[in-house]
């Protein structure tokens, strides 16, 4: 049962979607159970996915037991492990959230909502365990269409922005889909493993059409996850889509594109050949600088809350392009960290805007106001958060950024150093913002006793199902956080095999 | 000598007052239980300190380690003879100001007593944790838990005024700890690949170039702004706008404190006072301390809202600390490490005395303070100690740490700073001695019949002046019996001092 573990990581979410779709027909009702239950079930496959690799080592599975590199493989290591399990358990929450949100929002079209929902869960999944370039593609296209109409199911200005989204969207799995043919016609396999061995054996590091694969597939991949000036149809989308769809997406979406480069440039390509034969660092890692702090600035400009943290989504990209072409294995290990952990940091805040939107209807910063009484619970849940995105220890925030900073250190990038801390300054700004408003209000109380205005009367705790997973999404915040080490030390035993720079150990 | 044994200890004395958080929500509804609860971990608190100071005084430290959080570093606890120092401070003077507190909040009948305790409480525990950190990257968590932890009782108000005096606050905080400490920590990091232990001989020499340690020796006085240095230094007065209390106990003796405290640990345990001598870049800060020393003493002189003049003093005053570590020599370091105590007795009882004052009459300007001195002596009795000991005159524990500082200086044979000191001295009795004198003696003859109508006016509440007499007369205690607090610093010293 548990070698098949890998499989019905994927399978669970995908067979429901079908399942929910026509079951939905009838029975809408069943719809939300049915998506709990089966996003559970993936949970606990990738967390025994996860237990097998830290003990054996990666696993290799082999569809239908066709060998590669004709059969489809899925190749699971630490990296794909640990993003696997953030994304199951990021979706498993995000949906039982959803329960509200989408009948208020999509009321007649709940059983179609949970089905797409759970078509895009497997294939962020799917993009993540599958050891195969080409198949790669065929899942990032079942998360993209599904996202796009996920997104279109917002309010008017929504469609536009899926549009926007789907132009550029397009453009980007094109540009990787060329790529990944550039390397066919060099390699002849698309097996992610097998084109490495073939590019080390056969010699072909200096061939221009690898060259231009890599360059295709780095830009494909920084269009899809919003890499600054790639950035423009991310904000819009986020902002104005459903209120689900921008708490699975904006913490997923982006951070399975950053795994998709990690894994490119690592596996398929090798950092010797990303990081010495070509030499791009510094450009990267400047690029990166841009983004931080374009992001940052654009979050500073906001008053819409969804739409300050979306621009913060572009920031924290740039933090982990910046940390994978810092080329030492310290900042590597703060990047695939970061993956992680800026997941949940963002689901976080996301959830958080979530209920506030649900409860108050506003989406303005101001509807903030005075929400330390009416919902500390839920506030408690967003301090963990802003903290988090902020870096206070001991939240998860703090330690990826702790590595992030420590592989600038070490390998010269001060200007990464820089730009981290500046944006980490700018995060402080924004989130104490909203932390002032919602502590003393618009307008400061007279004198020293509390008005109990009656606009305020109406906005009482968040339910229960909105409440447990925000408070959940912080608790892991901290246990993160606290157990960084443990994690660390899996993506260090990921690394180990590529030899990478690093001073201390 | 310095032997070291493993003692949960540490740990539940820096605990026992978030853990009294728990009571001190449950029973809100009851003001008199809530007040309890603070008491009685206010007490345990201090017991548990005490019961340590035995073992520390006998040149052993106690050691705990929580949490092996990074590869190479754990949050860690030790307990040496600063850390001690600092504890004793914070946690007797807690108690104090949980008393005055009481009497303070009810005779203003202020909001949201509960959350002001809670705050009060959990500022406490990462306090105490500063003072027991065993390694920096402890210090720096506990250190930016007071920060957060600290902010909603500056902006306890919360009206206009407060919100200002909070961002200002939260501002200065925030931006030098990630933007100076942080980075200096990591680079720290980085270059020594150690578990950033606090020893006597430091953990740097070796690992950096001179220049890189002249850097990381600005970005960490600077960067523990609490420490007031300038020009990071305009949050404390913006700050007063918190309660009195708060100001007492956290802008005189905790956050403040713990910024100078944080100073000493990185001269004292991070670089390790050899190094810095052997590396001839400590006159730097020395004289960044004695500029501050200088300028807030004459801004001092020209502001008429008492607890304005307070904070100006207190800048004035940390620097001092500074310096004295700065300068290097035993002397002048069992002086900066003495002064933290003695500073924190006379100030506290000088912002209580402030209190008081507004909670008796509402009076905020000195100039309205004339001859006040007749209707409330007790309070004003005890400004007067409280100002002879800030000032550094006897019969008072001012004097005592004063002295080592002044010696210090002929020490190290830095004669311009000498003066420095010296002048600092005449300015401190110019800003706070004509207080108490003219609330005995007003100027005004005609004032001190009738002054405004006075007539019902008398002393505040006896908790409020209460903890106003006990933490005058420890000032004249310290004057006789400073050697325990000597003795805690010269282990420090390696030497007994």
């Amino acid at each position: 049962m548990t070698e098949q573990a890998p499989i019905f990581i994927l399978l669970f979410p995908f067979l429901t979607a079908v399942i929910v779709a026509l079951v939905g027909l009838r029975h809408k009702s069943l719809s939300w159970p049915l998506t709990l239950v089966s996003l559970g079930a993936s949970v606990c496959a990738s967390l025994s996915t996860l237990a097998q690799v830290v003990e054996h080592g990666p696993i290799r599975y082999k569809l239908g037991g066709w060998s590669p590199p004709f059969g489809i493989e899925f190749h699971i290591d630490g990296l794909s492990a640990l993003v696997a399990v953030t994304v199951s358990v990021v979706a498993l929450l995000t949906a039982i959230y959803s329960k509200d949100n989408v009948d208020a929002e999509t009321p007649d079209k709940s059983s179609q909502y949970y089905s797409l929902f759970l078509l895009l869960v497997s294939g962020l999944l799917g993009i993540v365990i599958t050891g195969d370039a080409f198949n790669l593609y065929v899942m990032l296209e079942v998360a993209a269409l599904t996202s796009y109409a996920l997104i279109a199911m917002g309010n008017k200005r929504a469609s536009l922005a899926a549009f926007k989204y789907l132009i550029m969207g397009t453009i980007g799995a094109s540009f990787y889909l060329l790529g990944v043919g550039y390397l066919y016609i060099k390699t002849g396999s698309l097996n992610m493993l097998d084109i490495r061995e073939i590019l080390e054996t056969a010699g072909l590091f200096n061939s221009p059409t690898i060259l231009v694969a890599f360059i295709l597939i780095t830009v494909g991949v920084w269009i899809k996850m919003a890499f600054f000036p790639l950035h423009s149809w991310l904000p819009n989308c986020y902002a104005f889509a459903p209120t689900t769809s921008s708490n699975i997406m904006a913490p997923l979406v982006t951070k399975v594109m950053i795994y998709v480069m990690v894994r490119m440039v690592l596996t398929v390509f090798g950092p010797n050949y990303a990081f010495e034969i070509l030499d791009w660092e510094n450009i990267v890692v400047w690029l990166a600088v841009i983004a931080i702090l374009a992001g940052s600035i654009g979050a500073l400009a906001q008053k819409d809350l969804r739409k300050m943290l979306t621009f913060l989504i572009i920031a924290e990209v740039g933090y982990m392009v910046g940390g994978l072409w810092l080329a030492d294995e310290t900042g590597i290990t703060g990047t695939i960290f970061h993956i992680i952990s800026d997941a949940f940091m963002t689901l976080c805040v996301f959830l958080f805007a979530g209920i506030v939107f649900a409860k108050t209807g506003a989406r303005d910063i101001y509807a903030l106001e005075g929400m330390f009484k009416k919902m500390p619970l839920t506030m408690v849940g967003f301090l963990v958060g802003a903290f988090s995105l902020i870096g206070i220890p001991p939240t998860a925030g703090f330690f990826s950024k702790w590595y992030l900073v420590q592989g600038g250190i070490n390998s010269g990038n001060w200007e990464y150093v820089v730009a981290l801390l500046i944006s980490s300054l700018i995060n402080a700004v924004l989130f104490f913002r909203l932390i002032e408003i919602a502590y003393f209000g618009k307008k400061p109380a007279e004198g020293h006793d509390h008005h109990h205005g009656d606009d305020h009367a109406k906005v009482s705790e968040a339910s229960f199902t909105m409440l447990l997973p925000l408070l959940s999404t912080a608790a892991i915040l901290i246990v993160i956080g606290l157990y960084n080490k443990e994690l660390v030390s899996v993506i260090q035993d990921f690394l180990s095999q590529f030899n990478l720079a690093t001073s201390i150990r | 000598m310095s032997s070291t044994i493993t003692s949960i200890t540490p740990l539940l004395a820096c605990l026992v007052s978030l853990i009294a958080v728990l009571p001190i929500v449950l029973l809100r509804k009851s003001p008199n239980a809530r007040e309890g609860a603070t008491f009685v971990a206010g007490i345990i608190k201090f017991g548990l300190v005490l019961y340590m100071l035995p073992t520390v005084l006998a040149g052993t430290k106690i050691e705990y380690t929580l949490w092996q959080i990074l590869p190479n570093i754990a949050i860690e606890f030790r307990v040496d003879g600063l850390g001690m120092l600092f504890g004793l401070v914070a946690s007797s003077l807690w108690i104090l100001t949980s008393l005055y507190s009481i009497g303070y909040m009810r005779g203003l009948k202020e909001h949201s007593q509960t959350r002001f305790f809670t705050f009060f409480a959990i500022s406490l525990s990462a306090t105490i944790g500063v003072a027991f950190s065993g390694n920096l990257f402890t210090l720096y968590l506990f250190y930016e838990m007071l920060s957060l932890a600290t902010y909603p009782l500056v902006t306890h108000h919360q009206d206009k005024e407060a919100r200002t005096g909070g961002r200002t606050y939260l501002t200065y905080l925030l931006t030098t700890s990630i933007g100076f400490v942080l980075p200096a920590l990591i680079f720290v990091f980085v270059k020594t690949g150690s578990s950033m232990d606090f020893s006597p001989e430091g953990f740097l020499a070796g690992h950096i170039s001179p220049s890189a340690a002249l850097v990381l020796l600005l970005l960490f006085t600077f960067g523990f702004a609490k420490a007031g240095i300038m020009p990071f230094h305009s949050w404390l007065p913006g700050a007063m706008v918190a309660p009195t209390p708060v100001s007492a106990l956290l802008h005189a003796v905790a956050v403040v404190k713990v910024g100078v405290f944080c100073v000493l640990r990185v001269f004292t345990g991070v670089f390790g006072i050899d190094y810095l001598e052997s590396l001839d870049i400590a006159t730097v800060v020395a004289w960044i301390a004695a500029f501050t020393v200088i300028t807030s003493s004459l801004i001092a002189l020209s502001q008429d809202n008492l607890k304005r003049r307070l904070a100006f003093s207190t800048i004035g005053q940390l620097s001092y600390i500074i310096l004295g570590v700065a300068l290097l020599s035993d002397r002048a370091v069992t002086g900066s490490m003495t002064h933290i105590a003695m500073h924190a007795v006379g100030k506290i009882t000088l912002f209580m005395c402030a209190g008081a004052v507004f909670v008796a009459t509402g009076k905020k300007y000195i100039s309205q303070m004339d001859g006040l001195g007749k209707k409330m002596p007790f309070t004003f009795a005890a400004f007067t100690i409280g100002a002879l000991s800030v000032t550094g005159l006897p019969p008072t524990g001012g004097l005592i740490s004063k002295f080592y500082l002044v010696t210090g200086t002929v020490d190290a044979g830095q004669v311009a700073l000498l003066v420095i000191f010296l002048i600092s001295t005449i300015l401190n009795a110019a800003y706070l001695l004509p207080i108490g004198y003219r609330a005995f003696f007003p100027k005004d003859k005609e004032l001190s019949k009738t002054p405004f109508s006075w007539k019902a006016v008398e002393e505040a509440s006896l908790p409020c002046v209460l903890p106003v007499c006990i933490t005058s007369t420890l000032a004249l205690v310290l004057f006789i019996k400073p050697q325990f607090l000597i003795n805690l610093a010269g282990l420090m010293l390696g030497s007994g001092g």
